[in-house]
């Protein structure tokens, strides 16, 4: 397991915004001159950060809506990744 | 794990994502590395808000997002918030890129509250004096008052720094002063040969030792402070030997409007000869976008000459800017100068070893963009001699 604990509650980074776009039929995520699109699993998650919900709750959240199975490595990598680049933050 | 990439053109033509609106050529400073046609002052009158607007409407509708507002000064323009404030209803990102001339407490508590999400502000030095020489203005104190408010009203801090040969030598400075302000995103933006900046060249270009020493420096603030402060090194291109990827290749993704209406691809663009643009007060955006001849002109690989036509590389940098091939051979159509490959490449060797030389001894006078002169130079290529 990686080092984001699943009791961590992620939030767009201050400054970021994420929003749909249907001309690109993706969620993108926009900051000072620039832009990312993402993928729909990034979106998926994204869209999910909200500061409230813990990585438990987005795991099971996207288990449920997918009907998938043993998600939490790939949510915590992604969270990881995320947290990284600043896209997310965490929320105490 | 591949989560996000930058958007790339879809087969075909894709909106146009970023929007660049120049609300009004207007400046109170005289910068001499300006991109602003050097003829501003023969440019017609500037679009209504209500016109603005209708602008938006359409190109959100297409799919624009990114919406820089700049200029010239886009707080010379006293209806700046209305329009600010109907891009980010629109769903926006709305960035204002700004000299701070004109910023007061007042303005961006009425442009936070229209839902403006991020102010560039440019610096010319982290002297007040070459500041204040480089724009012909004294504005370094009241920029320093800007970032402060730009700080108190919770926006990223993201400050852009023209270089060149005046300043170069200042990274260290620069960047100091931007680590003390707090800023997150530095942009040390080497200057473009265009406009006043292309009629200044002889000045501004740098030598190779100024650049190298200045990468060294940025180097060293970036091992140092991390993700803390990002710090976007552009290289001036005529040190490469292969071209910039300009604008994603015309018409891909990029459209700016001129502050009289005229859509262009880039904002450099107006001045390329044979190019009828479109302006906004007569056509719609989407058929400006999609349909009209001077946005098709450069998409796509017909318009290329060798060596681009053949090139293996041509899908990687569409040929370069054809802007820098128009002011430096006389023909958009050629390839970019700055690529080996190109006959012209000696256009952009001499120039660089002009600089290597001393640059701007026997030159012309540094020009500071001013209305006056914009009157008298003639419009088009103008200056440079280094062939």
């Amino acid at each position: 397991m990686s080092g984001v604990s699943a009791a961590a509650r992620p939030a767009i980074a201050h400054g970021m915004r994420l929003q749909w776009e249907p001309a690109q039929e993706a969620h993108v995520l926009l900051y000072p001159e620039g832009m990312v699109k993402l993928n729909g699993s990034a979106g998926a998650i994204m869209s999910r950060c909200d500061g409230v919900r813990t990585v438990a709750d987005i795991v099971a959240d996207l288990e449920r809506t997918y009907g998938a199975a043993d998600l939490t490595a790939d949510v915590a990598a992604f969270v990881e990744l995320a947290l990284e680049r600043r896209w997310l933050e965490l929320r105490e | 794990m591949s989560v996000g990439s930058p958007p790339k053109m879809a087969p075909g033509v894709g909106p146009p994502l970023w929007l660049l609106l120049e609300l009004t050529y207007r400046c109170p400073l005289h910068c001499v590395f300006c991109y602003n046609p050097t003829d501003f002052a023969a440019v017609g009158a500037e679009l209504p808000a209500s016109e603005w607007i209708r602008v938006l409407r359409e190109a959100r509708a297409l799919g624009a997002v990114q919406l820089g507002l700049s200029g010239g000064e886009p707080l010379a323009r006293d209806d700046l918030e209305p329009i600010v404030a109907e891009a980010h209803a629109l769903g926006f990102y709305v960035n204002l890129i700004t000299s701070g001339v004109g910023m007061t407490e007042e303005r961006i508590g009425a442009l936070k509250h229209a839902g403006l999400d991020h102010i560039q502000l440019s610096f010319q030095d982290s002297t007040r004096e070459l500041n204040d020489f480089l724009s012909s203005t004294r504005t370094f104190e009241l920029k320093a008052k800007v970032a402060e408010l730009i700080r108190r009203y919770d926006y990223p801090m993201v400050l852009n720094v023209v270089l060149h040969r005046l300043n170069i030598d200042h990274v260290g400075e620069i960047l100091a002063m931007a680590e003390r302000m707090g800023a997150q995103y530095v942009e040390l933006a080497n200057t473009q040969y265009y406009g006043w900046a292309w009629l200044n060249r002889a000045h501004l270009l740098p030598s190779r030792a100024q650049l190298a020493r200045a990468e060294e420096v940025t180097r060293a603030f970036r091992e140092r402070l991390g993700a803390k402060m990002q710090i976007y090194f552009v290289v001036p291109d005529y040190f490469e030997t292969r071209p910039k990827a300009c604008m994603n290749g015309l018409g891909t993704v990029f459209l700016a409007i001129a502050p009289d209406g005229m859509a262009l691809p880039c904002h450099a663009a107006r001045m390329l000869p044979g190019l009828e643009f479109p302006n906004v007060r007569e056509h719609d955006v989407r058929s400006i976008w999609y349909d009209s001849a001077a946005f098709n002109h450069f998409r796509g690989e017909a318009w290329m000459k060798e060596p681009c036509r053949s090139c293996p590389e041509r899908q990687r940098d569409f040929g370069g800017c054809r802007c820098q091939a128009y002011l430096l051979t006389g023909d958009a159509a050629n390839a970019d100068p700055v690529c080996d490959l190109s006959p012209h490449h000696h256009l952009v060797t001499a120039a660089v070893a002009e600089a290597e030389r001393g640059g701007a001894a026997g030159a012309s006078a540094l020009l500071f963009r001013d209305h006056r002169i914009s009157i008298a130079v003639e419009p088009g290529r103008g200056a440079p001699s280094a062939r």
